[in-house]
């Protein structure tokens, strides 16, 4: 890893002006950034860590489902008794991310922040209807990834937190690449009303929602409404792993899988 | 740009000039001549550096030295008691023959311990689930498995111990 | 068993306490007053000219002491890497053996092909300097397939190696083989990809040099599975430094499975650039730098056929492989597709005649070298998978082909048309041991059930017999081997009692210091943990060939008793004057020297401290001192060979295969430590089930390597195993090495790659799936499944 100055603020105020600095970045659990770090593969000037900052921390209850601070982590989140009772397709999404070692130090905002293709959690934003909060405005959850590593934030923009909403029911399922464990498909379903979203992460370069999966489900909300609805392979990620098409199909089996943990 | 770090690894605290950059691997490995704590890849998915802070397992080659300032850090060489008594887990990997080249094993004993203190009570399927973020190539995992199952019965006999740690 | 820790028993190994504790000693975990850090300017390119190397920034860089090129180790006159195995073509023209030079020469021939070392004072200082190093390359063509290689428009690895082949090698009776398939009833063929693989010690390799100007001596502490065989080759053939000057160390070694058996670039680098800057360097390699460095394993592309009579029996096989050796020619490569591979193609069957082709070819990847198992898992998966096909075309079940063909055990010693003299084996027996421990009659009935959730189940066989236990060096000579392949052991009673073993042999979590301690205790009723084995450390140590090809019993242990042997000699006569009788009425038992028909005895210890204190001691007939070394060279190859089945169920929504249960017959002759032996076999099937489900190597057609780091090369998971039924029998052991052992290391990984295949096979058979390469992936999977939708044999059900 290149060298790079290391700070660790106490409030967010401090955090937004350090983070000023022309190379600056935030440091949440680091699951992804160090490894990023120690293949060379970016070159910080500064590295912001924030896990000094009490704000970004905790999971909390809030009318119509959850806040949870950008700066918890995964085991945190998939172990709280608050997020079983209220989401607990969520908690059992944050509690299979990676493995356990990576649970223990990866968190939320650090997760949504890099808006890997791969990753679990964007899958639970698009889905869960939220709003991500940032230490200036409200983001939709619809609105926040905007493609491969990218998001709608801004360079100097914090995430603060996620706010969720309680669905009627949900789930997640995903496929893990037998390699790294990421997700070469996951698929969150959830059901709010008579509206059904189902946010699919892994497959395409950012998470996206799989409109004919919707409509299948909101017409009948049960896994074998999704017989033979297929997904277009067009546009998806295509690798060693799985290819486009291997992909597509992965999208319905797991949503089908998603509809069996249904809580 | 140097920093000095502070924290208390097996119990005594240590504290060094370290460059920023300096993973925690490095620091108990080369600052602190901790080399039990091993390196097997760099990717983070080996876990043969699997170390506990502040009581939770965490591998070692993802975290920043200076990021764990002020915790309590614990790494194989803390694990058995001072008189060399091995830790029930410690024992049970020799018992069950759950080590051979023995360099995936610190990391390993280390998730094992956290596992368990989590979860007492662990199926065999569970334990292997449990255990996908540490990599053994010499054992084929059916006696880490079975050296897992029964440490974790011999912790429950010796609460008292493993909450010392 | 008289004695608890003696041969037979369960010993918990005594190693284990320091690795539990972290207090084992590898490479990486030396430190040397004034050491310096080395870090390898590696190619990006699979092929390109060198033009220029710049250093000057890289100079300048904080904390680096030294950058250093091939220009620098031509001038000193630094040797090419040297291959210990030549081959002959069949025209009798001796293979291609290109310079293979631990710093390139003006040339790059596969991504990771080292230019230049940087020296620095930390590790991340030699890291950024190491970029700062400006490599001028002209890229070449490449070429990274075997496939590819010997087309005729392929770009040249090595100018001097036309078409790119190495060797063309062939064994066996050709005009037998013909004439069998010309009266063939049935003819079985198959094509196959042995897949490529990396071999992945948890321990990246390592290495650390010193010099002491004072005496002239060098120091090498490396990541080694043969510390001797490094210092001959490094020491005779690159760097010119006589044996008596020195020392290679391989301390605690974590995991080796044959990748830590060469002579590598990076020992001799360190070596002599200790010396060139006066400091102590050390280098040790990133993961990813492993994957691409490391040599890899396996990749084969064969066609085989199998000629029948109307029954079924084999009359004769024919084999045709393209092996890739990568980019050089590493330590033992050449003898890996050939004298590990092509004699082994007979199996557990007796085909009276058999005729290989091999044809070795260059491509810019890393080198190929062994991997566990080393052509006999190669040899196993072509036969049985053509054996499951050959079932099919005679209309036999799977296992009725195998018992019509096996040799019989009374046929043993049997010789085989490829060369090799089975001793001893049973195959029959361990086919009936092995059936009833996966329920072989309740497996349509499982099978049924899986149809009921929608899940495809499938069994698969795999018979193998491997040679191991290598080699007789007479024959291995004769066979292109440029060196002997015995053993050395010493055995060093101290003046009260305990005892120093120095082995040859060296553990890299095989169990060696309990293992070997076992078999004094038992000889000697020594306490076991009075014995200390020392290995790994040329200073201490008489010689050694090291330890690979499931040798170390068969071959070193055989010297541990050659050696206890003499000590006993010795000691008997020493008794015999003790005891004032004739040496002729001492019987020995356990380390109790007793005169025939009286109570008048001596236990070893009394012995060995006479033998050091000789005040009542034949000293005009013995020297004092209880300490003997002998050297074993064995007289055959050792056979181990086994039974192995695997069932698996996929699911054909995802692709996904899970093995389900796994048995494992193994006959390895006598048994030293039934615990240990049971932790190899586990191993060892995690490895071949790896290579049959998960493990692939991947380069693109310009070379560049996919799978270079945990992300893309699959390592199986805890929970992508079962636990393991592991049975072993004793009844045939070896007949030529006084242990009667046959080795145990490398047999799971030969006979678990083919199980699991047929069984995957056996399990798709339904969508007239009748072979899938290596390894089956989900989507590899799903995809034959997809393509023969409908399977016209579900849908009738």
């Amino acid at each position: 890893m290149y060298a790079f100055s290391y700070q660790r603020p106490k409030t967010l105020a401090e955090a937004a002006n350090a983070l000023k600095a022309e190379d600056a970045k935030l440091l949440g659990g680091g699951q992804t950034l160090l490894p990023t770090l120690k293949q060379r593969l970016a070159r910080p000037s500064d590295l912001i860590d924030l896990s000094a900052i009490p704000d970004l921390k905790g999971v909390r209850e809030v009318a119509g489902g959850l806040e949870i601070g950008a700066f918890t982590r995964h085991a945190e989140v998939g172990q709280s008794e608050v997020v079983r009772r209220v989401i607990p397709a969520l908690a059992g999404l944050a509690g299979n991310i990676g493995d356990r070692q990576v649970r223990h130090m990866g968190t939320l905002g650090g997760s949504i922040a890099n808006a890997d293709p791969a990753a679990d959690y964007p899958a639970a934003v698009v889905a869960l209807k939220t709003v991500v909060v940032t230490d200036r405005r409200e983001i939709p959850g619809d609105d926040f990834f905007t493609g491969m590593f990218e998001t709608a934030l801004q360079p100097d923009e914090i995430v603060t937190a996620v706010r969720f909403t309680k669905p009627d029911q949900a789930g997640y399922a995903k496929f893990r690449n037998p390699a790294s464990r990421y997700a070469v498909v996951g698929v969150f379903v959830a059901k709010f009303g008579a509206e059904v979203r189902v946010a699919v992460t892994g497959a395409g370069p950012s998470v996206f929602r799989a409109d004919a999966l919707e409509a299948a489900l909101a017409a009948d909300f049960r896994a074998e409404a999704l017989d033979g609805v297929a997904v277009d392979a067009d546009g998806l990620n295509a690798d060693i792993h799985a290819s486009a098409e291997y992909r597509a199909h992965l999208v319905t089996v797991m949503a089908k899988r998603a509809m069996g943990t249904l809580e | 740009m140097p920093s000095r770090v502070t924290m208390t690894v097996n119990g005594k605290t240590v504290s060094r000039e370290v460059e920023e950059r300096t993973l925690l691997v490095t620091f108990l490995r080369d600052h602190l001549g901790l080399t039990g704590t091993h390196v097997g890849c760099d990717t983070s998915q080996c876990g043969a550096c699997v170390v506990h802070i502040d009581g939770r397992s965490v591998k070692a080659c993802t975290a920043l030295a200076v990021q764990v300032e002020g915790c309590s850090v614990t790494t194989i060489e803390g694990l058995a008691a001072a008189d060399g008594t091995l830790h029930p887990m410690q024992a049970a990997f020799r018992e069950h023959h759950g080590l051979q080249c023995g360099f995936c094993t610190p990391g390993m004993v280390m998730s094992a311990v956290d596992l368990v203190r989590e979860t007492p009570d662990l199926t065999e399927q569970e334990v292997r689930n449990a255990l996908d973020g540490n990599i053994c190539r010499c054992t084929g995992y059916h006696n880490i498995v079975k050296a897992v199952l029964a440490g974790a019965e011999a912790m429950k006999a010796e609460p008292s111990r493993i909450a010392a740690e | 068993m008289a004695n608890p820790n003696g041969i037979g028993a369960s010993v918990r190994r005594l190693e284990d306490q320091r690795f539990l504790t972290g207090r084992g000693r590898y490479t990486d975990d030396f430190k040397r007053p004034d050491m310096t850090h080395a870090v390898h300017v590696r190619s990006p390119y699979a092929h390109a000219l060198v033009k220029g190397i710049d250093a000057t920034e890289a100079l300048a860089a904080p904390g680096v002491v030294a950058v250093l090129t091939g220009a620098d180790m031509e001038a000193d006159k630094v040797g090419s890497l040297p291959c210990g195995w030549q081959i002959h073509s069949k025209d009798g023209s001796p293979m291609k053996e290109p310079g293979h030079f631990p710093l390139a020469r003006g040339r790059v021939r596969y991504v990771g092909d080292a230019v230049a070392v940087v020296i620095a004072e930390t590790r991340e200082q030699a890291r950024d300097a190491a970029e700062l190093v400006m490599v001028d390359y002209e890229e070449l063509p490449a070429v990274a397939s075997s496939t590819r290689a010997v087309e005729g428009a392929a770009a040249l690895v090595h100018d001097d190696a036309p078409g790119n082949v190495c060797f063309d090698w062939h064994l066996g009776d050709k005009a037998a083989v013909d004439a069998a398939f010309a009266r063939a009833e049935h003819v079985a063929r198959i094509d196959l990809v042995n897949n490529r693989l990396v071999p992945n010690a948890m321990e990246p390799r390592a290495a650390l040099g010193e010099y002491d100007a004072s005496n002239g001596e060098y120091t090498l502490t490396t990541t080694s599975q043969n510390p001797h065989v490094i210092r001959l080759l490094m020491g005779a053939f690159v760097l010119g430094i006589p044996e008596h000057k020195l020392r290679v160390v391989a301390p605690d070694v974590g995991g080796g499975f044959g990748s830590k058996i060469f002579h590598y670039g990076e020992e001799a680098v360190v070596t002599w650039a200790a010396r060139k800057i006066g400091r102590p360097v050390k280098w040790t390699a990133d993961r990813s730098e492993s994957f691409l460095t490391d040599a890899h394993g396996r990749d084969h592309v064969s066609h085989a056929e199998m000629a029948m009579d109307k029954d079924g029996r084999f009359l004769a096989l024919r084999v045709s492989t393209l092996a890739n050796l990568g980019a050089y020619l590493s330590t033992f490569a050449p003898s890996i597709p050939t004298y590990l591979y092509a004699t082994l193609l007979a199996g557990q069957y007796k085909t009276p005649a058999i005729y290989a082709e091999v044809k070795a070819v260059f491509t810019n990847t890393a080198p190929v070298d062994a991997y566990r198992g080393a052509g006999r898992p190669e040899a196993c998966y072509l036969i049985e998978r053509l054996v499951d096909i050959a079932a099919g075309v005679a209309g036999l079940d799977r296992t009725e082909i195998r018992r019509r063909n096996f040799v019989p055990a009374e046929a043993m010693p049997y010789q085989t048309p490829v060369a090799l003299q089975y001793d001893t084996g049973d195959f029959a027996k361990n086919l009936d041991i092995a059936l009833p421990l996966v329920d072989y009659d309740g497996f349509a009935a499982r099978k049924a059930a899986s149809r009921a959730t929608g899940k495809l189940r499938g069994i698969g066989f795999a018979t193998y017999i491997e040679a191991c236990g290598i080699a007789p060096s007479n024959v291995a000579g004769a066979l292109g081997a440029r060196a002997g392949l015995y053993e050395s052991a010493e055995v060093r009673f101290h003046p009260t009692g305990s005892v120093t073993v120095f082995t040859g042999s060296h553990s890299h979590g095989q169990g060696h210091e309990t293992t070997f301690a076992q078999l004094v205790a038992e000889r000697f009723g020594v306490p076991i943990e009075n014995v200390e084995i020392v290995h790994g450390d040329t200073a201490k140590i008489p010689f050694g060939m090291g330890t690979y090809g499931s040798r170390s019993l068969a071959v070193g242990g055989s010297a541990l008793v050659k050696a206890m042997d003499k000590v006993e000699r010795k000691a008997r006569k020493i008794a015999a004057h003790m005891l004032e009788a004739a040496e002729s009425d001492i019987e020995v038992k356990e380390g109790r020297f007793t005169v025939a028909g009286t109570d008048k005895s001596l236990g070893i210890g009394d012995i060995a401290l006479q033998a050091y204190v000789p005040h009542n001691f034949p000293l005009d007939e013995l020297e004092p001192g209880l300490d003997e070394q002998a050297f074993y060279d064995p007289k055959n190859f050792t056979y181990p060979n086994g039974c192995h089945v695997c069932e698996v169920e996929i699911d054909p929504d995802t692709g996904v295969t899970k093995v389900v249960a796994f048995a494992a017959v193994d006959d390895f002759g006598r048994i030293i430590n039934p615990l240990v032996v049971e932790g190899q076999v586990h191993g060892g099937l995690v490895q071949g089930i790896g290579q049959a489900l998960y493990e692939n190597c991947v380069y693109d057609e310009s070379g560049q390597l996919l799978t270079g780091s945990y992300m893309d090369y699959c390592m199986p998971r805890a929970e992508d195993v079962p636990s393991f039924t592991v049975r072993t029998h004793e009844d045939q052991p070896c007949t030529h090495n006084p242990l009667g052992v046959k080795g145990c290391g490398e047999a799971g990984t030969i006979g678990a790659s083919a199980a699991v295949m047929n069984a995957v096979v056996d399990a798709l058979s339904a969508y007239g799936v009748t072979h899938l390469d290596m390894p089956a992936t989900p989507e590899k999977v799903w995809r034959v499944i997809q393509a023969a939708r409908p399977a016209p044999a579900l849908a009738a059900e």
